[in-house]
């Protein structure tokens, strides 16, 4: 079988802001993508299941090499919780066989339907952040195909560098065949979960203060209609994994589908702020500790498929920052000052906190310090003015933004956010490139 | 219940969907394929799932010996709940139109060895009094088509020979259905443009092939709309039919 390649317009991120012409092939297994690679040198790009926001997935002037069908296990041992498969494995098929029988992924995102590949080249990162750094601390190695070495095995050890640049490295050095992955042991496949109420800002940090070492598990929600006394109203949640009650498979609770696109003025700021007064009341009418499964906790999302066609046809832009804890809570503060001016920003606002744990890629984005994240949907220009703004707290504060939520980043804030891309780049795949890539100019 | 099954063509993406539905029950699995390597990974898959023990058996399927490999693999797993003929190969039209060993070869691959295996299949089910042969024909066998009439033929032969089975076995207490699938999102159709509602997702095909191992047939659609669209399509009038380029 020879790989077919497609043209293909409805190939988006899940911004769904870039729009264009795509070169898409979808290898049967490995055998197909072995034999392509043996014939085709040029330009291309891994793709995953699309979770990223931007266009560091997308690659006009290349081939896309759809990897979801590289989704076969190599092994598990439920003793050691070691697991070795293909990159194109969804968490979400990966927990249904792992969890029941008592291991989880160390660090999840906000959503399990993200391929093993996706989450190493992106180097991604939980709500556990201060306890198990990112997805990258527990991978122990990985196979890589590339235009000029051909399949190589390459491990923290063997190739430092190399798997430093990987991890992270937005798939341009290579196409992940395989990870072995350190999966975590639980006790049960619930959570104890504590929900509490955030006045303002000032309750974010005394609750982080007094629950980072306690829970491994935290994250803030935080209306961002809100503004003055009640700037940083919200929710915050902290969770440990249930110690009893055993694991038990967690079935497809596939919710509704938004079947289309969203007329453009579903979202404004009254629905806004409707929306978050009533989200806001639910999870407090919550208990203040729940026992809760995994999937409640972690993918509150996944309930709703294709949520992203709530923007409409235009799309929208995730706005992901990380300011260090060093004048951190100016910069916030900040921030959330410009966006409830602007009335913009969306009812998804999650504010996290990093740790100190190192991050193992060259181009990882997680590092000591608070991240906000939140969605603006695409209103050109005023949209763009709106994140430069931000880009202007961000800078000032050193902050970082990360390239998996992107789509607009000035090429001065790559420069700022990552200082190891000139290093990074000598470990490049020669044809591997995106269209963030080409965007930053590199 | 613990299932034994048999998969032939265990590397179609129908069939590695099967498999892992299997699988994920614990069921005990013989897997037959030509590519060695790639069912190997299978097995190992399909094991890391929860399959109690999976056989692969690497064999090219059109030129195997029905009569003695058919048991042979029966006999590893100690009876059969389902024998499965999934695989196939999507005849290039114009090409099997001048090329005529090209044809032939093609008749052999989607009708005379399937047919093969499903004679073979039908002897072992219904000694065992039990058990369900499932073979995945198409609605390209319901009526010849300008632009696929050589694989139709194949699967529409298929469904004859099935149909007579199933026939033959409704006393035994076996079974035999022709699943019949439309459109499927696999590397099979990889050069069509996809998208819309007529296509499925070889997951969807693999619940159909699952239920069909317990109940209902001889003749199955999937998913089930395409028995109206096929019967509008049987009943046009030639003359009007001969103007389309279906
Ligand atoms: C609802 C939601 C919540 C999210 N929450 C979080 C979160 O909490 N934390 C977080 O860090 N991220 C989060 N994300 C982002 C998401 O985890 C990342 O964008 C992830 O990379 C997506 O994986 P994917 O399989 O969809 O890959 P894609 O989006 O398809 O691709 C992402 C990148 O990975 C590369 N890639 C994919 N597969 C391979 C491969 N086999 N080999 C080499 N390169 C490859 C691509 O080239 C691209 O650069 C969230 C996304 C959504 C939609
Ligand atoms: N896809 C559709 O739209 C569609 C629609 C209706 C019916 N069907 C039928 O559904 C079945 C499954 O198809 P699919 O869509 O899953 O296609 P697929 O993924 O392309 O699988 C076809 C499989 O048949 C195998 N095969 C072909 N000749 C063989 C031989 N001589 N020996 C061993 N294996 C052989 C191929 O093996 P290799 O991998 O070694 O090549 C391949 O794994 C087929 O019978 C097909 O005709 C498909």
């Amino acid at each position: 079988m020879t790989l077919v390649f497609q043209p293909r317009d409805d190939v988006l991120s899940w911004g769904r802001a870039h729009r264009g012409r795509q070169s898409l092939g979808r290898p049967a297994d490995a055998s197909e993508l072995r034999a392509w690679a043996a014939v085709d040198k040029g330009p291309r790009l891994a793709r995953g299941l699309g979770r990223s926001y931007g266009d560091s997935g997308l690659h006009a002037e290349g081939r896309l090499i759809d990897m979801t069908c590289l989704d076969r296990f190599r092994s598990f041992d439920a003793m050691t919780g070691l697991l070795r498969a293909q990159a194109g494995l969804s968490l979400d098929t990966l927990l249904k066989v792992t969890a029941p029988q008592g291991w989880f992924v160390p660090v999840t995102p906000g959503t399990r339907h993200v391929t093993l590949g996706g989450a190493v080249a992106h180097d991604v990162h939980g709500k556990n952040h201060s306890w198990a750094g990112t997805f990258g601390r527990h991978v122990r190695a990985l196979s890589l195909l590339r235009s000029d070495r051909g399949l190589i095995e390459i491990t923290p050890q063997s190739d430092p560098e190399l798997f430093a640049a990987t991890v992270g490295g937005m798939g341009l050095t290579g196409l992940i065949v395989e990870v072995t992955l350190q999966l975590t042991a639980i006790a049960s496949t619930d959570l104890v979960v504590e929900t509490l109420p955030l006045g303002g800002l000032d309750d974010f940090f005394a609750l982080n203060l007094q629950s980072l070492e306690r829970f491994e598990q935290t994250v803030a929600w935080i209306d961002c209609a809100q503004r003055g006394s009640k700037l940083g109203l919200g929710v915050y949640t902290r969770a440990n994994w249930a110690t009893d009650g055993g694991c038990v498979a967690q079935g497809d609770r596939r919710g509704p589908s938004l079947p289309f696109e969203a007329p453009s003025f579903a979202l404004n700021r009254v629905s806004l702020s409707l929306f978050n007064q009533a989200y806001r009341a639910v999870q407090l009418a919550r208990p203040r500790r729940a026992r809760l499964a995994y999937g409640d906790v972690f993918y509150p999302l996944d309930a709703v498929q294709n949520w992203n066609r709530l923007y409409g046809r235009s799309g929208f832009y995730q706005y992901q920052s990380v300011v260090p804890h060093q004048g951190g809570r100016e910069a916030l503060a900040d921030m959330l000052r410009i966006i409830g001016r602007s009335g913009e920003g969306s009812p998804l606002v999650v504010l996290k906190t990093f740790g100190a744990l190192a991050s193992p890629g060259m181009l990882s984005f997680p590092r000591p310090g608070y991240t906000l994240a939140l969605d603006f949907r695409n209103r050109g220009q005023a949209t763009q003015a709106l994140l430069a703004r931000l880009d202007a707290v961000v800078r000032a504060a050193k902050g970082a933004l990360y390239p998996a939520k992107d789509g607009r980043m000035p090429r001065d804030m790559f420069a700022l956010s990552f200082p190891q891309a000139q290093r990074f780049l000598t470990y490049r795949d020669p044809a591997c490139g995106s269209d963030f890539l080409t965007r930053m100019g590199l | 219940m613990a299932k034994q099954v048999i998969i032939l063509g265990g590397l179609s993406a129908v069939a590695v969907a099967t498999a892992r539905l299997y699988a994920a029950q614990g069921a005990t699995l013989a897997i037959a394929a030509r590519r060695e390597d790639e069912l190997e990974l299978l097995a190992a898959d399909l094991r890391v799932r929860g399959a109690a023990a999976v056989t692969p058996f690497a064999l090219d399927l059109a030129t195997a010996d029905p009569g003695a490999d058919l048991p042979r693999m029966a006999a590893g797993l100690g009876g059969c709940d389902l024998i499965l003929i999934a695989y196939g190969a999507l005849t290039d039209q114009a090409r099997g139109e001048t090329d005529l060993g090209y044809a032939a070869e093609q008749l052999t691959t989607n009708f005379t060895s399937a047919a093969g295996w499903a004679l073979a299949a039908a002897n072992l089910l219904e000694a065992q009094g039990q058990g369900a042969l499932v073979v995945l024909g198409s609605v390209a066998g319901d009526r010849g088509r300008r632009s696929n009439f050589i694989y139709g033929a194949a699967k529409a032969g298929l469904g004859v020979l099935i149909q007579g089975l199933a026939h033959r076995l409704a006393p035994t207490g076996a079974r035999a259905v022709l699943i019949k699938p439309g459109f499927i999102d696999t590397p099979m159709t990889a050069h069509l443009a996809k998208g819309g509602p007529l296509w499925a997702q070889p997951e969807a095909i693999a619940k159909v092939i699952a239920k069909a191992a317990t109940a209902g047939g001889p003749i199955i659609y999937a998913p089930s709309f395409w028995r109206l669209i096929l019967l509008a399509i049987r009943l046009a009038p030639a003359g009007l039919f001969h103007r389309t380029r279906l």
